[in-house]
């Protein structure tokens, strides 16, 4: 479903990717685990045009993206969810939902979804009407994801969905992303740090290290890699 | 009294003009985070577009009041085609420079326009036609207020009830409430931002032409230095009201016009500065943000 050969990013001088290459398939959860600095946004952001790779190519169903315009890529199907959720915050919990389907004109499926995102979670169908910015962290975090949900997106890039939140609501959230990709068929691709976690729903995953990928194989795998728990488990 | 209330009409009228101008400081500030110096100039384009539109279609007859609104649409698409441009070959390429290099570009911008209308047209300045003609049944308040006052304000209030649904409701509102909020992320929600950014520039330069054509109407003279002072004043209400707020421009234009229309009338005239940077200075010593703007802190 998404390729990425040898890609390389820069902003301005700094290189921040050296070369990543990666696949994710069909209605797979792949993780993306590596220490802070080590290039896990830039991946996202590349993939999603906002920091277009320098070199390399980007493949989705098979066509490059490399050099698409964000909004051509979103209208792909791909969506992300930023690290820190960049909640619009003078912008109501509604009507961040409605920009998450900017780009949709179906307004019947739209309403569906928007119910299927409030049965996921249902607090916000009560905060409809608050502005987003006077949300907590963890309504913000499902706020984020609900949003890319309304855009219906098959690809869905989540960027460190777990940070700063209390362990119940981690735990929430990943059942969450577990059941969207059940559910709703999307494929995902899941940033974290808390990698224990994401190795647990994870089909397979990628350690990133200084902007390269450093070891792919299977969750399985990866949980019993000795190198991966010393450095990412805390084994 | 009636000098009161003379001097309050007067000052509205003023206050709406800066109120039109200062919005496109204010939009455009709130979405890109520069001060368009160049504005003042597109407002100025404005005046002289209605100028030359008014005084063709006056010599071949046409009613007064298809000159005002054609006039006024060509001196809005010709300011907007220009405030268009101005963004993309000055602004655009230094969208990820340093603020500092948007700055100095606006700035030239500036100096550009003015120099290029002195050598198109004159130096001189030059009579406007009366595109407001006195109502009869205006007659009894004529002692106060003007028709032209009239129509003045209620074009302005029209245009900003028309502005402030737009941007509430509309899906190219939010879009640029989006992008003004976080730019980032308007894009991954599939915005496309540069498309945002020109419709800003758009609107901001058409509500100033409208400004322009009805302000060359009023006074009845123009040249090419009119929207220098213009500018700077309506700039100067976009900070008093908070810069990046379209309501706080609104209530900066006027607070600013009143000020300066009642020092004109009971101080004098060579005073009307003096007092509203005074209250500029005085705001902003208790107020940072200005009337209505936000604390640095949550500034998106
Ligand atoms: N906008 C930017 N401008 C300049 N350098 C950047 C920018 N964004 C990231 N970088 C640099 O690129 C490198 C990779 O950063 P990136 O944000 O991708 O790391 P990360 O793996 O997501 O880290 P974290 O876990 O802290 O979020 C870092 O060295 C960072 O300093
Ligand atoms: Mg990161």
């Amino acid at each position: 479903m998404l390729e990425l050969r040898d890609v390389h990013t820069y902003y301005g001088n700094i290189q921040a990717l050296k070369g990543i290459t990666l696949e994710i398939r069909n209605g797979e959860i792949i993780t993306l685990i590596g220490a802070n600095g080590a290039g896990k946004s830039s991946t996202l952001m590349s993939i999603c045009g906002v920091a277009p790779p320098r070199s390399g190519e980007i493949l989705f169903r098979g066509e490059p993206i490399t050099r698409m315009s964000p909004d051509h890529i979103v209208s792909l199907g791909v969506c992300q969810v930023p690290e820190g959720r960049h909640i619009f915050p003078q912008l109501t919990v509604q009507e961040n939902l409605d920009m998450g389907a900017f780009l949709r004109t179906d307004k019947e499926e739209i309403r569906r979804d928007l119910e299927y995102v409030f049965s996921l979670f249902p607090i916000l169908a009560e905060r409809r009407a608050q502005a987003g910015g006077t949300l907590s962290g963890g309504e913000q975090q499902m706020l984020a994801m609900s949003r890319a949900l309304m855009a219906r997106p098959q690809l869905l890039l989540l960027d460190e969905p777990s940070m700063g939140l209390a362990p119940l609501i981690i735990r929430q959230i990943f059942e969450i992303i577990k059941k969207i990709n059940q559910e709703q068929d999307t494929t995902i691709f899941l940033v974290e740090q808390n990698a224990n976690q994401a190795l647990q729903i994870a089909d397979r995953g990628y350690v990133i290290e200084n902007g390269t990928i450093t070891i792919s194989d299977t969750a399985e795998n990866l949980l019993a890699n000795s190198d991966v728990q010393k450095a990412y488990l805390g084994i | 009294m009636e000098y009161f209330i003379e001097l309050f009409f007067s000052g509205l009228t003023r206050g709406a003009i800066y109120a039109l101008i200062a919005l496109g400081y204010t939009m455009v500030y709130g979405i890109i985070g520069l001060i368009n110096f160049a504005h003042g100039e597109i407002y100025m384009i404005g005046a002289f577009t209605s100028f030359v539109v008014a005084t063709v279609l006056s010599i071949y007859g046409f009613p007064l009041l298809s000159i005002i609104l054609l006039a006024g649409l060509a001196a809005a698409v010709w300011s907007a085609s220009y405030g268009y441009t101005v963004e993309k070959i000055a602004y655009r390429p230094l969208r990820h420079a340093p603020r500092l290099s948007a700055l100095i570009s606006a700035i030239g911008m500036s100096i550009f326009l003015q120099n290029y209308v002195l050598l198109a047209q004159s130096p001189d300045f030059q009579p406007f036609p009366e595109l407001i003609p006195d109502f009869e049944f205006m007659e009894p308040f004529a002692h106060v207020v003007g028709s032209s006052d009239v129509v003045i304000l209620l074009t302005t209030a029209l245009v900003m009830v028309g502005l402030t649904l737009l941007i509430k409701f509309s899906r190219l509102g939010k879009a640029m409430r989006a992008t003004a909020q976080d730019r980032t992320m308007a894009m991954l929600v599939g915005i496309d931002v540069n498309k945002i950014i020109s419709m800003t520039f758009i609107i901001g330069s058409s509500l100033a032409a409208i400004g322009g054509m009805l302000i060359a109407s009023h006074i009845g003279q123009i040249n090419f230095f009119i929207g220098f002072i213009a500018g700077i004043k309506a700039f100067t209400a976009a900070v008093l009201g908070g810069i990046g707020s379209i309501p706080g421009a609104v209530l900066g234009g006027f607070v600013l016009g009143l000020t300066e229309s009642f020092a004109t009338g009971y101080v004098s005239s060579d005073y009307e500065d003096v007092f509203a940077f005074s209250l500029l200075v005085l705001i902003l010593i208790f107020k940072p943000a200005g009337l209505l703007g936000r604390e640095a802190a949550e500034k998106v």
